[in-house]
């Protein structure tokens, strides 16, 4: 269990490094759903290619990683009408939200934003009852 | 260049989720989980990203621009809106069915499986669907 928590303080702290590096040198905001986002809705067209960069990163370091500390189970749950209806809501609710948990939740917070600290807090409150219900009163999930 | 250092950007988001174990669904998920067998490993991943976070924050303020030119982003909006509680409470919800939120979900491509494909193009097919809704939402609500 300690373990989990100083992986999780260590990868924190290099997802709080890609903020910074985003932030100070190309002067952007790290937020996944909207580095996504504009590219589904066409918003952001005029810097595709640095959001495509972003995320070719996100998307290959674990590749490279993966011999040093794979493997990992993800533990997604194989009822695929659950996944659908999640990840509806997911990209609906982070682009009107504007922003997700990268981008309201470390980077909002981190510079004390009120929208950034309600968004988080009405998104844990959503995800803590929706895990309540789905999993301890209809075992759904 | 600015693609270059959003690679590295990108890079370091990635690794940071994947050995963090927020491509562990079930650690997301056990977090939320307050009644059951509560994990905390989300709020040392969240305090620790925060804590570099908010040094850049500070350092915005010393210098004039980024380093490869430009402008830092402009302050946070004071208004909160409709959107943003009606947004977080649905995005919430998704996130606590499936465990994922956007960007693990892009870092677990690799290893993720099928259900994973399914997730994604669920998702950007919701935020596809985003900016029709919004304007729907904000006409309905001005109506009033």
């Amino acid at each position: 269990m300690e373990t989990d928590w100083i992986m999780g303080l260590l990868g924190g702290l290099l997802i709080g490094l890609g903020g910074a590096v985003f932030l100070l040198v190309n002067g952007r905001i790290m937020g996944a759903s909207g580095l996504i986002g504009g590219l589904v809705d066409g918003s952001g067209k005029s810097n595709a290619l640095e959001r495509l960069s972003f995320l070719l990163g996100v998307a290959t370091l674990p590749v490279l990683l993966w011999p040093l500390i794979g493997p990992i189970d993800t533990h997604i749950t194989p009822n695929l009408a659950v996944l659908a209806a999640a990840g509806l809501l997911v990209g609906v609710g982070t682009r009107l939200a504007n922003g997700c948990t990268s981008g309201h939740g470390v980077c909002g917070i981190s510079r004390l934003s009120l929208r950034g600290i309600v968004a988080t807090a009405f998104y844990i409150g959503a995800g803590g009852l929706t895990v309540v219900l789905f999993r301890h009163l209809l075992g759904v999930i | 260049m600015r693609n270059l250092f959003a690679l590295l950007a990108g890079g370091l988001f990635g690794a940071g989720l994947m050995i963090s174990g927020m491509t562990d669904t079930a650690k997301v998920q056990g977090w939320l989980d307050v009644f059951g067998d509560w994990d905390p490993t989300l709020a040392f991943v969240m305090g620790g990203a925060i804590l570099p976070m908010a040094l850049a924050w500070a350092l915005t303020r010393r210098r004039a621009a980024p380093a490869l030119g430009g402008a830092f982003p402009p302050p946070p909006e004071p208004k909160l809106g409709h959107n943003l509680v009606l947004g977080s409470v649905l995005f919430g919800m998704g996130w606590g069915l499936a465990g994922l939120c956007p960007g693990p979900a892009i870092a677990a491509l690799s290893y993720g499986g099928p259900g994973l494909y399914i997730f994604v193009a669920a998702m950007l097919l919701g935020m596809g669907a985003a900016p029709r809704l919004r304007s729907r939402l904000d006409r309905a609500l001005q109506a009033e």
